[in-house]
């Protein structure tokens, strides 16, 4: 517990040392939701239409973008062999640093949300489900892209290849999420398809960090 | 536990790394209170060697045996790389490293044993190379662990560090460690030698 | 027993120098049957079974496209069982699998992306609908080439089938909750027709020829995953002796 405790504040302290990990994807978020209405048409009604696969597409990249870095300057200080050979399980960092990481990257998002589902005409009813959506599926996507970032942490040409390996295990979290939007702005209740959501968080969180640390160790030459 | 049972033993130890033998057939066993240097060309796996004592490689044949199953409590590995992030300062850079190896021991003396007195709280983007190492070397002047596996620990020291360390590793060694350490340096006499070429390992003492 | 049975058949399957005699002696016979299989089933199928009477002869497409379609999907649930042996167990040869069965079964489902279209169009009026199936089989493509593309980025062998390994494990618990929220989202493709338990809502005239092509196809990627891993045994073996013995008898 305290090796987790001593972990968070270190994941927090570096991240907040480096405002620009923090800041892009949240600047990546507004302009590329800023961008759909100029590029399909600034009409209210199409705009309503569209804005929750927007949303959570956008939400989606900015997540997956911010993650290609998770681990590789760990990697490259050394401080990754340390965590493998330390005495605790490595899980235990890596949920702390997975916590730092969502709450300095992801949370933003979630919070700025209902400010971009305005904008993109979303009924005021469904801001909440905008919300609730991206709190319970933000760190679900955090988790999931957080193994394929460790699986590419040794490789020099990341970032593509990590959307290749990584988009495709997010569909689901996608479907959910936007479809909880998409029929909250059309008045239906949305607790069961959030419950999913919360189904889908509790899955990754239960085993994502085991497949993260393993993902890392297999890095590492396991 | 008592020092005296620690051991590692490699029987036929081998490792093949991008279509090369490193080394093959390599066969030691090393105890408490003793010295291993490994030397080598450049490439020729010492840090692979390294690597697979502290777990950190698993492609190998042959056998790595710990003395105990819980052998990491009681390791210290410190890497290629010093292991210290830019945007934490020493003293930050410490003390995450000994709340992750459950190594206690009072942080700023340590800083100020390996001549950092003074940038506990500077960021360590702003030292240099040797000091960065410096930060790494620290863990040494904390509580001592059993184990020191130390890959390349002189990299970029300068004189008087060296034999700082020197006398360090020697002290650690007297009181009952076994300490493993890649570098042409000779900490001093009666220091095991375990030289790696083109694919055989050998033995000098 | 039956539990001894296979613990060693996993031990000796699980080395590879026992897999390769293993596989030369199977090979022979077993690519013959997968071809004849495929071959009888396909004719049949196409030239001789009886036409729909609502989509006349265009559904014939479908004794390529399911065999193509489970094939696929039994290749990458393959994969994540290579992956878990792999990973946990640290078998050689389930890490030889890893690199053996993900090619031909992307080949499978990209095929049965492409039947799809094809009967699509002469059925719904268009080649390509976001439907549950077509959609799940687009992204088990997507997978396919994830592990595939991360194995020809790691340079060790060894650690590339691990790292591919881990990934189709995440993989099939994913393309269970995909299937499942795809078709949440919408289905607009027709029901099942083969069902392994109670009544097929297909003719037996049908049934038959689509079975025995089901049966060619997955005996036909047995035979490339057998002839994949071999290669690739011998190359990851080629300085042990038994290789090298191989290869001079062979040069006599």
């Amino acid at each position: 517990m305290n090796a987790f405790r001593a972990a968070l504040g270190r994941e927090l302290l570096v991240l907040w040392r480096s405002p620009a990990e923090i800041i892009n994807p949240l600047f990546f978020f507004v302009m590329v939701i800023s961008l759909f209405p100029l590029a399909i048409s600034p009409k209210p009604e199409l705009l309503a239409t569209v804005a929750p696969g927007v949303l959570w597409v956008a939400a989606l990249l900015a997540v997956m973008l911010s993650l290609d870095g998770l681990f590789r300057r760990d990697q490259e200080s050394g401080v990754l062999d340390m965590l493998l050979t330390a005495p605790v399980m490595p899980v235990v960092p890596v949920l702390a640093k997975l916590l730092a990481h969502w709450l300095l990257t992801g949370l933003p998002l979630v919070l700025i949300s209902p400010l971009l589902g305005h904008m993109l005409q979303l009924p005021d009813a469904a801001l909440g489900t905008v919300m609730l959506s991206l709190l319970l599926g933000t760190p679900a996507l955090t988790i999931v892209g957080a193994i394929g970032a460790a699986l590419t942490v040794g490789l020099n040409r990341g970032g593509i290849l990590l959307a290749v390996l990584v988009l495709p295990l997010y569909i689901p979290v996608l479907i959910f999420g936007a479809g909880a939007v998409s029929a909250a702005a059309g008045g239906a209740n949305v607790d069961g398809i959030l419950a999913i959501l919360g189904a889908l968080l509790a899955l990754t969180i239960s085993l994502g960090p085991l497949a993260v640390s393993a993902g890392l160790k297999i890095s590492s030459g396991n | 536990m008592s020092d005296s049972s620690i051991r590692l033993e490699l029987v036929q130890l081998g490792c093949e790394r991008d279509d090369r033998m490193l080394f093959s057939g390599l066969s030691l066993t090393a105890r408490a209170g003793e010295i291993w240097q490994i030397t080598g060309a450049n490439g020729a796996g010492k840090t692979t060697l390294l690597r697979i004592l502290v777990g950190l490689h698993g492609f190998f044949e042959g056998e790595r045996r710990w003395w105990q199953p819980q052998w990491q409590q009681d390791l210290l590995y410190l890497g290629h790389q010093p292991g210290v992030r830019e945007e934490l300062n020493p003293l930050e850079n410490l003390r995450y490293a000994c709340a992750l190896n459950h190594q206690v021991g009072d942080p700023m003396a340590a800083l100020a044993a390996v001549g950092l007195r003074g940038f506990e709280d500077v960021p360590a983007a702003h030292l240099s190379a040797g000091q960065k190492r410096r930060v790494a070397l620290a863990r040494l002047w904390l509580e001592r662990k059993a184990v020191w596996v130390l890959d390349e620990p002189y990299t970029a020291i300068d004189q008087d560090g060296v034999a700082q360390l020197d006398a360090q590793m020697q002290q650690a060694a007297e009181a009952g460690s076994l300490v493993i350490y890649t570098s042409h340096h000779r900490v001093g006499d009666g220091v095991q030698r375990l030289h790696l070429e083109n694919g055989r390992a050998e033995v000098l003492s | 027993m039956v539990w001894q049975t296979l613990k060693r058949w996993y031990h000796m399957l699980g080395s590879p120098r026992y897999f390769y005699t293993f596989s030369s002696r199977v090979l022979p016979w077993l690519t013959p049957i997968a071809v004849l299989t495929l071959a009888a089933g396909l004719v049949w199928g196409l030239a001789f079974a009886p036409s729909d009477y609502q989509q006349g002869n265009s559904y014939r497409i479908i004794f390529i496209h399911v065999p193509a379609s489970s094939g696929a999907l039994m290749g990458y649930m393959a994969l994540g069982v290579s992956g878990l042996v792999a990973v946990v167990w640290r078998m050689k040869m389930a890490e030889v699998m890893l690199k053996a069965i993900a090619p031909f079964g992307a080949g499978l489902a990209a095929i049965s992306l492409v039947t799809g279209a094809l009967w699509g169009k002469p059925t719904w009026g268009t080649y390509w609908q976001w439907d549950a199936r077509m959609t799940s089989m687009l992204i088990l493509l997507f997978m396919y080439v994830g592990v595939i593309a991360l194995q020809a980025v790691i340079r060790d062998p060894r650690q590339a089938a691990r790292a591919a390994g881990l990934l189709a494990m995440v993989g099939v618990i994913n393309v269970v909750i995909v299937k499942y929220s795809v078709e949440w989202v919408q289905t607009l493709h027709q029901g099942s027709t083969l069902k392994m338990f109670g009544e097929s809502t297909i003719d037996p005239a049908m049934k038959y020829p689509l079975l025995l092509s089901m049966l060619g196809l997955w005996l036909l990627y047995a035979v490339n995953v057998l002839l994949r891993a071999r290669t690739e045994v011998m190359w990851r073996e080629r300085r042990s002796k038994w290789v090298n013995k191989l290869v001079k008898e062979g040069d006599r």
